[in-house]
């Protein structure tokens, strides 16, 4: 279990993962650091695997989207 | 035909009144492929057509400029259907400067040889002035492509919206006021459930964007202009984008010798109770696209599958593979289903409610071979079952809400 709690973004659609939110409607517990996410987790938007996301100072994610 | 938007905003798309396939969409009122030319100190194209209507598109251009006048191209969206003539565009236009996102940039590079053309790239904030008017960029990703953009003009209150609000929908008149709005909003419903439902959080996040702009004009790349009714279709997206029921029901099956089909009929009949739409649909002889728009409102569902080969009958398993894919939410439902020596169809049907977690009222109803009077007598209780959560799931909405005008 790690604490890392980088954003990351989806090079393909812009989805921002948020390791405090999760990815609740996918089994995805609040506070999972990207890094602890099971390799066969996909993007909740467009349905990229892990490989596609980068941590979010390379690529923005669309967070007027995700935080509002 | 009056193609003017706006004073020197002019639409130059394309009508495909014979096309009935859109790659499995059952196109029963053709297509249009819209794209609009405005002029200003400079003049901007906004996206191109399919491809094999890109002269006619450069013919309706040359009809009101000189070619060589055109400064920029904007490309909303990179799918073919839109951006399928950019090729012959940007060959055409010699003094065309592309304006697209970075991710519409990547996706064009693939489908054309863009070495040679010149780029500007372009993200949501972004604005391009023409002179009287402005392009103002709104990177929507996931409505319902990565790359997908709106493009709006604030002087004229005028949103270019790409797929957004469209409609499979080929006509001789442009704008919402000139058609039977009926018929314009039962094919921007069917447009919605067969192409968008999946990106209904994206779409909500979209519309909040759109509530922030001042519009008096919905521009979408299919279909009619919305002028009169822009609240209106904004409206029904907010309803659709949460898939929000109706009181209504559905009776979706398949049968090899109507021992299915005799408890679909007595579901449908259990289920048609005053004040619900029950709708009993026997797939081959409805089509993917009508049972996805059908769905997108409905409340609960009874599916149906004869038992083949230890599974559901081929088409049952088509439409359950489609819905899954486009991911209807808000759904009560249930399974129903004959079988012979083996088990197998209701199940199946059962196990794809379960994995688009809609809420299963009840276990599958089996009937061997043939549906005993006790068997039909419990479909009737399972369709009042139904009806009845359906009631329930709709019960915000108004009486006597405006059918219509609200979908």
């Amino acid at each position: 279990m790690t604490y890392d709690m980088t954003r990351y973004a989806c090079t393909v659609c812009s989805y921002g993962y948020h390791p405090m939110k999760g990815d609740p409607e996918n089994g995805i517990p609040p506070g999972t650091a990207f890094e602890d996410l099971p390799d066969n987790w996909r993007c909740p938007w467009c349905g990229a695997s892990k490989e596609q996301f980068v941590p979010e100072k390379e690529e923005q994610s669309d967070v007027r989207r995700e935080d509002s | 035909m009056n193609t003017t938007l706006r004073d020197n905003i002019d639409w130059v798309g394309y009508v495909d009144w014979t096309v009935r396939d859109f790659h499995g969409y059952n196109t029963d009122r053709g297509v249009t492929y819209n794209a609009y030319l405005i002029r200003d100190e400079k003049t901007a194209l906004v996206d191109t057509v399919k491809a094999p209507f890109a002269d006619r598109l450069l013919q309706s251009i040359a009809a009101l400029t000189d070619p060589a006048e055109v400064d920029y191209v904007v490309c909303n969206h990179a799918e073919l259907d839109h951006a399928g003539g950019m090729t012959r565009v940007m060959e055409v236009l010699p003094n065309a400067t592309l304006a697209c996102n970075k991710k519409c940039e990547a996706v064009l590079s693939k489908h054309h040889d863009s070495s040679g053309w010149k780029t500007h790239i372009v993200a949501t904030g972004d604005t391009l002035p023409l002179g009287k008017r402005t392009l103002r960029f709104i990177e929507t990703p996931m409505v319902h492509w990565p790359e997908s953009m709106f493009t709006y003009i604030p002087e004229e209150k005028l949103l270019f919206s790409m797929d957004a609000f469209g409609q499979h929908y080929a006509s001789s008149q442009r704008f919402d006021d000139e058609v039977p709005l009926c018929t314009v909003m039962e094919e921007a419903k069917t447009y919605y459930a067969n192409i968008v439902m999946p990106f209904g959080r994206q779409v909500a996040k979209v519309l909040e964007e759109v509530a922030k702009l001042d519009i008096e004009m919905i521009a979408p790349s299919h279909g009619v202009i919305w002028r009169s009714h822009a609240p209106a279709i904004v409206e029904a997206y907010t309803n659709w984008s949460t898939c929000r029921p109706k009181p209504k029901v559905l009776v979706i099956y398949d049968t090899m010798w109507d021992s299915t089909g005799r408890m679909a009929r007595a579901i449908h009949e259990g289920a048609s109770l005053p004040g619900v739409a029950a709708e009993l649909i026997h797939i081959r002889s409805s089509s993917l696209t009508r049972i996805a728009a059908e769905v997108l409102d409905a409340a609960a569902i009874a599916f149906g599958s004869s038992t083949l080969n230890q599974g559901m009958l081929p088409m049952a398993g088509a439409v359950l593979t489609y819905l899954k894919g486009l991911k209807p939410v808000a759904k009560a439902g249930m399974a129903f289903g004959s079988y012979g020596w083996s088990k197998g169809g209701p199940e199946a049907v059962d196990d794809y409610m379960k994995a688009m977690k809609w809420e299963v009222l009840r276990e599958p109803i089996r009937a061997q071979y043939r549906p005993t009077f006790e068997v039909l007598d419990e479909c009737r209780a399972a369709g009042r079952l139904l009806a009845e959560k359906a009631r329930e799931m709709a019960a915000d909405r108004r009486a006597g809400e405006r059918l219509c005008v609200d979908p």
